[in-house]
């Protein structure tokens, strides 16, 4: 070990952000946007905003996670609109609330232009080095961050460091027999700022994720495959990018299955399989299962699809989507070349599986600051997330909150009403996660509010009270309101007559005639009417954006269940604004019951409804606690 | 004070006592004129002053359920500090809780456990140093509500809403798994399947629901009868389970001559336990009268306790008693451990050809006592032990979820017939599998995502 105490280099900084990906890059433009002097470190330059996985951004409900990321002022949709090769809106055959937009990104040109992004902005310095020590200072239970040393043994003095180290911490990559103690794609591991970590009091555990092979495309033969093309008309990722200014030539993904004959060979070779051969410890996310897990779990799907997805339009390298494996090269090949298409392939880079250390997450508060060293910020797969969409929300509002901590303001913590981010951050935070964690819709119960749609409506303003939405952009968003509200009680109050020329238009289109005059709000309701059939019947209307009519038309179509959540969502927040001291003794709550009583010490929830959300903790308990907190306060006063 | 209006039984739900059903919230009195009339057959409880009382009528649906006396007091004076009402009801349980689910159709909630104190508490009508003693009640009543919950009390109305529950999940999951991975798994087709599907688990919510009016009491447990030779120990055993002296127990065989039933705890299951005079080919008159009992019994029961003495040679009576029962839910309990052998075990299992479920006990050092009683709590919530008791709902808390279940249904249909597409009304899935689950006690946390991981192929 080379003695880097010798170097005496000490600077100065107001926050570290440690790792350039899509937490980091999130994390540290916040923090330079605020007007902090920013560093961001990484252990390679070229890495910045990399994609070791998945050529995509966005997807169901990630390009949920993608918009409210855009509504608060953060980068990732502008960039991937710039940088995009083929869009597609999901799930438009099902409710507003579940379309998804999913982009397919040039895996290079995101990450370059990402980069040229941090290059240009003010308050901002990149520096390629592994930070292997966190400097702290204050004793146990007052810690504070004080700093973070390189591996060259330079010293950063800072007032916040932000920790979005990924899948770097003590990375080792499995591929059969193979082992290799690296990072993704081979780049270098960070192997010395786990200990560090755990010295300090911080509990970290092990979570495992994979990625499937690259081919060379000129290999493959795509008449053996179903061709999938981007959608006709594309939407845009960000509210500030001007839709016609990303209509532009798209390339093709293309689909193929797995056979009985891959299985096999699957099966025959799984002792050879690192997780089945138990040399994997770290758990691995059920979404996404390697190929192995699809064929061992689901024994009876005779296939599974293969997506083949370009990795850009500068190289050849196309993504076997639906195949990760950490299967050795020898299987690997000769399983691959059992799908219709990959007959003949040659792979660029094998699929492997990838194990690091991560944070144990009930030690962060909902701001993302950890509970027990001041100025300590995690964001990202560091928190125990999976995904490039689910790190760069944490790293914004990881950003926002080491900035408001500085300044000596209130962190802004999203709820589970409010965003995707807020259902992302409250179950890192409060559950019991055992594997990589996903966002899915399913996971937000207040859905239908929470629309990729109306991210802008929704988070803007929060973007603006922060500080990095502008004036400007922040006003466009409220005469958005306006109209759209505008428009909702013009609809409501526009009565339409039972004329026979009314009832006949309707009868024309497959509606049933009206008995007695009808507001055409109640005429939109009808499945069979949009609001641009209703048109004839409404010649007074005003010239709107399509943006303002979209809203309009899912406000009235959908009202009776969006006014049900609405209820939902108060009920709720009552909860969420009792606080619970953080100085609070449970043991002193001698009703509560033995398990919620273990349950909210190891937790420490800071809020009763997130005291609710925890596992073991029984409606009774929360009343217990709502009594007790009441006490405590009157005695307080 | 948003506080929605909240209703619960006052007193204790036993026989012949006066019902109280108090109502508490801003609602209270306007919801109690909805289903009062006074003896002039007019709707006047918004008249009266504040702390009167009043005679009248509980009327739902123009028939007259109750004689009752109503009582108004107005906020603050109360004893949550909200608008109270309370009515008192003479016609006993079945008439108090009809009333009570008058109110709560007419726009009440379920008061949770403790909840009126709480709200007494955190309006300030309770004094702050009682907030250790209103916890304490909350947290007892909590759990009283859990020990009656039907995980404890009936086993086959348990089984049948955990597999209904089941089924629901399993849709929900379905539904969920391709709203999220819509490239893997697809909905086209899908409605038409569900609305079948719905009307069925409406069926079965529906069927319980109606159980409720029948308003019988559930005081049945799993049917359990004791069999075997005299003199191998069977009213021991019962004084042992029960730990009681109840049946005279000597040694002489034939003693106990009539059938004696007891109700008995075992973890989580109830068990009616019986015990025979001993089945036995006998010209004893009063015994032959024993004998037949219990052969009936062992025909009715639920599970039977076979009882073999270890310390005398068995013989052919042991065979034949065993070829009564050996097709029912069984149990073989060889005892008296503590005496010398006379048979060897294994002969013993060659000869009945038994395989499994097989326990050395002593009921006099208390030997294999607790694994007996283990088993039977194991099979009771894996459903291999049942009973058939007819399945009744007499909890309003059960019933009231179980409307939940039938109207969150009620509006899948309502959606789907909308042309809503799933996303909208799979809200309203999960709003039934919740009930369901709090009506047999059980968090519904991560099953979910645990389910459409576990019975649905998605990623990439």
């Amino acid at each position: 070990m080379p003695d880097i105490s010798k170097n005496e280099l000490k600077l100065n900084t107001d926050i570290c952000v440690i790792g350039a990906g899509h937490a980091g890059c999130e994390a540290a433009l916040a923090c330079a946007r605020l007007g902090f002097e920013t560093m961001i470190f990484t252990v390679s330059i070229d890495s910045i905003a990399l994609m070791p996985c998945n050529p995509n951004i966005g997807g169901t409900s990630k390009g949920h996670l993608v918009r409210e990321i855009d509504a608060l002022g953060g980068e990732m949709g502008k960039n991937i609109d710039k940088t995009f090769i083929q869009s597609k809106m999901l799930n438009v055959s099902k409710g507003p609330a579940v379309h998804s937009l999913r982009a397919q990104a040039d895996k290079s040109d995101y990450s370059r232009s990402m980069r040229r992004v941090l290059e240009n902005q003010e308050n901002l310095t990149i520096k390629q080095a592994e930070i292997v020590e966190i400097l702290f200072e204050g004793e146990n239970g007052k810690k504070k961050v004080k700093g973070v040393v390189t591996n060259t043994g330079t010293t950063y003095y800072c007032k916040a460091a932000i920790l979005c180290t990924g899948t770097y911490l003590k990375a080792r990559c499995l591929c059969g027999e193979s082992i290799t103690y690296t990072g993704p794609s081979g780049l270098q591991a960070a192997n010395s700022l786990s200990a560090s970590l755990i010295e300090n009091g911080i509990k970290l555990r092990r979570f495992k994720t994979g990625t499937p092979a690259r081919m060379d495309g000129k290999s493959l033969d795509y008449s053996k495959m179903e061709e999938q093309f981007g959608d006709e008309r594309i939407v845009p990722f960000s509210f500030s990018t001007d839709p016609e200014s990303v209509q532009k030539e798209q390339v093709s993904c293309w689909l193929t299955y797995t056979n009985e004959e891959t299985h096999n060979i699957i099966r025959d070779n799984l002792d050879r399989s690192p997780i089945y051969a138990g040399i994997i410890e770290g758990t691995g996310p059920r979404y996404c299962p390697s190929i192995e897990d699809k064929v061992v779990k689901f024994a009876e799907k005779e296939r599974h699809q293969v997506f083949i997805e370009p990795e850009g339009l500068y190289t050849d390298e196309m993504y076997v989507g639906g195949m990760s494996s950490s299967l050795p090269e020898d299987v690997q090949l000769k399983m691959y070349r059992t799908v219709p298409g990959l007959e003949n392939c040659r792979i660029v880079r094998n699929a492997y599986a990838i194990e690091y250390d991560c944070l144990e997450p009930n030690q962060l508060q909902l701001s993302l600051e950890t509970k027990d060293i001041t100025g300590l910020f995690c964001a990202g797969q560091f928190n125990g997330s999976s995904g490039y969409e689910e790190a760069a929300a944490q790293g914004i509002i990881a950003g926002i909150n080491a900035c408001r901590k500085l300044s000596g303001k209130e962190p802004i913590i999203l709820d589970r009403s409010e965003a995707y981010i807020g259902v992302l951050i409250d179950d890192l935070v409060t559950k019991d996660n055992r594997e990589p964690y996903r966002m899915m819709t399913s996971r937000a119960e207040h859905r239908l509010l929470l629309r990729q749609d109306n991210a802008d409506l929704r988070l803007r303003r929060v973007g603006h009270e922060v500080g990095l939405v502008s004036d400007e952009l922040y006003e466009k968003t409220v005469l958005k309101q306006k109209l759209i509200d505008e428009e909702v009680s013009r609809l409501k109050s526009v009565i339409v007559g039972a004329s026979s020329r009314v009832c006949k238009f309707l009868e024309e289109h497959g509606s049933s005639p009206l008995h007695t005059g009808t507001s055409l709000a109640e005429l939109l309701c009808r499945p069979e009417l949009s609001y641009e059939i209703l048109s004839e019947l409404d010649p007074e209307r005003p010239i709107l954006p399509n943006d303002v009519i979209e809203q309009v038309v899912i406000f009235i179509k959908y009202e009776g269940y969006i006014e049900r959540q609405m209820i939902l969502v108060n009920r709720f927040k009552k909860n969420e604004k009792r606080l619970i001291p953080s100085d609070i003794d449970y043991d002193d709550v001698s009703s509560l019951r033995l398990e919620a009583r273990q349950k909210l010490k190891q937790f420490r929830p800071e809020n009763v409804g997130q005291a609710s959300r925890i596992s073991g903790v029984t409606p009774a308990d929360v009343s217990v606690l709502l009594i007790y907190l009441s006490r405590f306060n009157e005695s307080k006063d | 004070m948003n506080n929605d209006t909240i209703a619960a039984v006052a007193t204790s739900l036993s026989e012949a006592t006066i019902g109280i059903v108090r109502i508490s919230g801003d609602e209270a009195i306007n919801i109690v004129d909805k289903i009062f009339i006074d003896k002039n057959g007019e709707h006047s409880l918004k008249k009266y002053a504040s702390h009167t009382i009043h005679y009248g009528f509980i009327i739902v649906d123009g028939k007259m359920i109750d004689e009752v006396m109503v009582s108004v007091m107005k906020a603050p004076k109360t004893f949550t500090r909200e608008d109270v009402v309370e009515i008192n009801c003479h016609g006993g349980v079945f008439v108090c809780k009809s009333v009570l689910e008058a109110v709560l159709n007419n726009g009440a909630r379920l008061a949770a456990p403790g909840e009126f104190t709480k709200r007494a508490f955190l309006n300030g009508r309770i004094d702050l140093s009682k907030a250790e003693a209103v916890m304490d009640i909350i947290s007892s009543e909590s759990k009283a509500g859990l020990d009656n919950s039907l995980k404890h009390l009936n086993g086959s109305l348990y089984s049948k809403i955990k597999k209904s529950r089941e089924e629901i999940l399993y849709e929900i999951a379905f539904i969920e798994s391709a709203l999220d991975d819509p490239e893997h798994i697809s909905l086209d087709g899908y409605t038409d399947k569900l609305v079948s599907k719905c009307e069925a688990f409406k069926k079965e919510a529906d069927e319980l629901i109606a159980t409720f009016k029948t308003g019988k009491i559930l005081k049945e447990g799993i049917k359990t009868v004791i069999v075997g030779k005299p003199n191998v120990g069977k009213s021991s055993l019962l004084n042992v389970l029960t730990g009681e002296e109840r049946a005279i127990v000597t040694d002489i065989a034939g003693t106990t001559r009539d059938t004696i039933e007891e109700r008995v705890l075992i973890g989580d299951v109830c068990l009616k336990l019986i015990d025979t005079a001993g089945i036995r080919n006998t010209e004893d008159v009063v015994e032959n009268i024993g004998v037949s009992r219990a052969k009936n019994s062992a025909r009715e029961a639920d599970l039977i306790l076979f009882m073999l003495d270890l310390s005398s040679e068995f013989d052919k009576e042991d065979l034949e008693i065993y070829d009564y029962i050996k097709d029912k839910k069984h149990f073989v309990l060889l005892n008296k451990t503590d005496e010398e052998n006379a048979v060897d075990v294994e002969k013993i299992k060659s000869t009945f050809s038994l395989s499994k479920d097989v326990f050395l006990i002593s009921c006099k050092d208390l030997t294999g006592i607790s694994d007996v009683k283990r088993k039977i709590n194991e099979d009771f919530l894996s459903g291999t032990l049942k009973t058939d008791n007819e399945l009744v709902i007499t909890n309003v808390r059960q019933l009231n979820e179980l409307k939940t279940v039938s109207s969150s249904l009620d509006l899948v249909k309502d959606s789907i017939e909308k042309g809503l597409s799933e996303d909208f009304y799979s809200v309203d899935l999960m709003n039934a599998y919740e009930a369901y689950g709090r009506i047999i006690g059980e968090e519904t946390d991560d099953d979910l995502i645990d389910e459409i991981f576990s019975k649905f192929c998605m990623g990439k």
